[in-house]
């Protein structure tokens, strides 16, 4: 279901496929509801070794995240800092991690290439940047962790369920029509890059 | 007695930096905040301007809540100057790992270190060679100047030296350091500070590369190409209009800052390294009495042990 509320665009899970399909790049949105961390090693576990994710994400969020997290003991956790790792390092995993787990949302740092951008498509699933760094912003959106799992990976690699209150912002970077944001800032940046390279390069012939 | 006193000063010197470090985690320095100060008022693409504001109120809770501003609180590196007449320089490397091992538990900071081969996480934010310690004596002087450096993933992964043969000259180095720019630098958080580091040797140009980080923003480099080459690079990578989170903007970066020593007849080492907009370095400063304050956080209050 997506609402909108203050003039943010809130999704809240489950979300469908129509939800996301309605999603473009350039988007702002919020999310309602839960997301769960998964970065490097619980895709290889999900993806390379075959494992189930220990929760259950169809129409879920995966947030490519290590976060810092206090452990309360009795099994409890609090969140205490959480911001998006480079996504590209999933790149690899991530057609078959959508179509295995029917996550509807991917959230993490930076692009993501045609892997992802065919997983999107397919199976109707976008990848949203949060703004990195801004650990402590994200951190106060995530009302509880409800449960940990594959505690054995360590602090920054294990899966937290986290209930959220408009999580975000998130900037849609692929949609699920194969437009990819980051892929078509690329051309324009490489462009100016060779361009200022001959401007500078001009200037320092100075070597004896 | 002697001894008794010696070891409550060094225990005292672990709390001193194990909250410095602490600090330097919650707290950006000085000159970066009002760096972004002015990157965003400047700003005219609205992407850009909701980032920035989002950046400064990430700032603004860090400092309320009291908790690291960036989940990713790096792998902990040291760099220490350090006169030959200070007092407790036997003492340094052990202090410094006890305020690793501390301020990890109290901040508390990420569990980052993971030994290489072995390959699991020590839990402890040390490990073999790390925190990473680098050494510059000073003779005749009794004061001790210790950096800190929170070397965080994401900017760490652009940093990359080579070696060129003269004929390609620094063309070839302007060319090396572009192309990360617009690759891995996108992916590094920026505003970027960039570090560059020109001399004989792939090592030699890294080290550069990193103190050139290490340098306050908006200082420049002696030598007057150098700092010409600083400019350009500066202008041409703010001309690329990567902006914060590599999603567009008027402005890319910090600054550049090019650290050079001198070369081989037959190399020319260049070396490329980058701080993230949520750059974590921090400068305290003890004195023989261990008076101490730091030269890059102001709201950091100096004392005396």
């Amino acid at each position: 279901m997506t609402e909108i509320r203050n003039g943010k665009k809130v999704l809240i899970t489950p979300i469908t496929e129509e939800d996301v399909r309605a999603l473009h790049i350039g988007d702002t949105i919020y999310i309602d509801g839960h997301v769960v961390t998964g970065r490097d090693a619980v895709h290889d576990r999900v993806v390379v070794e075959g494992l189930d994710m220990p929760v259950d994400i169809h129409g879920g969020v995966d947030v490519h995240a290590g976060p810092i997290v206090r452990d309360l003991g009795d099994g409890h956790f609090e969140m205490v800092a959480i911001g998006p790792t480079t996504s590209m390092r999933m790149e690899h995993f991530e057609y078959d991690f959508i179509k295995k787990t029917g996550v509807r949302i991917l959230v993490g740092k930076g692009g993501m290439k045609d892997n992802t951008a065919a997983g999107c498509k397919e199976f109707g699933a976008v990848h949203c940047v949060f703004p990195a760094g801004n650990a402590i912003v994200a951190a106060v959106c995530i009302e509880e962790i409800e449960s940990a799992h594959w505690l054995d990976l360590g602090m920054p690699e294990a899966v937290y369920d986290c209930r959220v209150k408009e999580f975000g912002p998130l900037i849609v970077g692929i949609d699920t029509e194969g437009r990819n944001f980051f892929e078509e800032k690329k051309v324009e940046y490489e462009k100016i890059k060779d361009e200022e390279v001959a401007k500078i390069s001009a200037e320092v012939g100075y070597i004896m | 007695m002697a001894d008794i006193n010696m070891k409550a000063k060094e225990s005292a010197l672990v709390d001193v930096i194990a909250s410095f470090i602490a600090h330097t985690s919650i707290r950006l320095p000085d000159d970066v905040f009002a760096k972004l100060e002015e990157m965003r008022a400047s700003e005219t693409e609205e992407r850009a301007i909701q980032i920035y504001d989002l950046m400064f109120e990430n700032m603004r809770l860090a400092k309320e809540l009291k908790r690291p501003t960036c989940q990713d609180t790096g792998v902990l590196q040291f760099f220490v100057r350090c006169g030959t007449g200070f007092p407790y320089l036997d003492s340094i490397e052990e202090v410094l790992n006890e305020a690793v091992l501390k301020s990890t538990k109290e901040t508390p900071l990420r569990l980052n270190v993971v030994e290489t081969f072995s390959e699991y996480n020590t839990g402890t934010n040390t490990g073999t060679g790390v925190p990473f310690i680098m050494w510059e004596m000073l003779p005749g002087r009794t004061d001790c100047e210790i950096y800190t450096y929170m070397a965080g993933g994401g900017c760490s992964l652009p940093g990359q030296s080579t070696v060129l043969m003269p004929a390609e000259g620094y063309p070839a180095a302007v060319k090396f350091v572009m192309d990360r720019m617009t690759t891995y630098g996108l992916n590094a958080c920026p505003p970027l500070l960039v570090g560059v580091g020109i001399g004989a040797t792939s090592e030699t140009a890294a080290l550069n590369a990193k103190h050139a980080l290490l340098r306050p923003i908006g200082s420049h480099n002696e030598n007057e190409r150098a700092a010409r080459l600083e400019e350009m690079l500066e202008e041409g990578i703010n001309a690329i209009g990567i902006g914060p989170q590599g999603m567009g903007g008027d402005k890319s970066v910090m600054g550049v800052h090019v650290v050079n020593t001198a070369r081989h007849p037959a190399t020319l080492g260049v070396a490329v390294t980058v701080a993230c907009w949520s750059h974590r370095r921090g400068c305290i400063v003890f004195d023989k009495d261990l008076n101490y304050g730091s030269t890059t956080h102001s709201e950091f209050e100096g004392g005396a042990l």
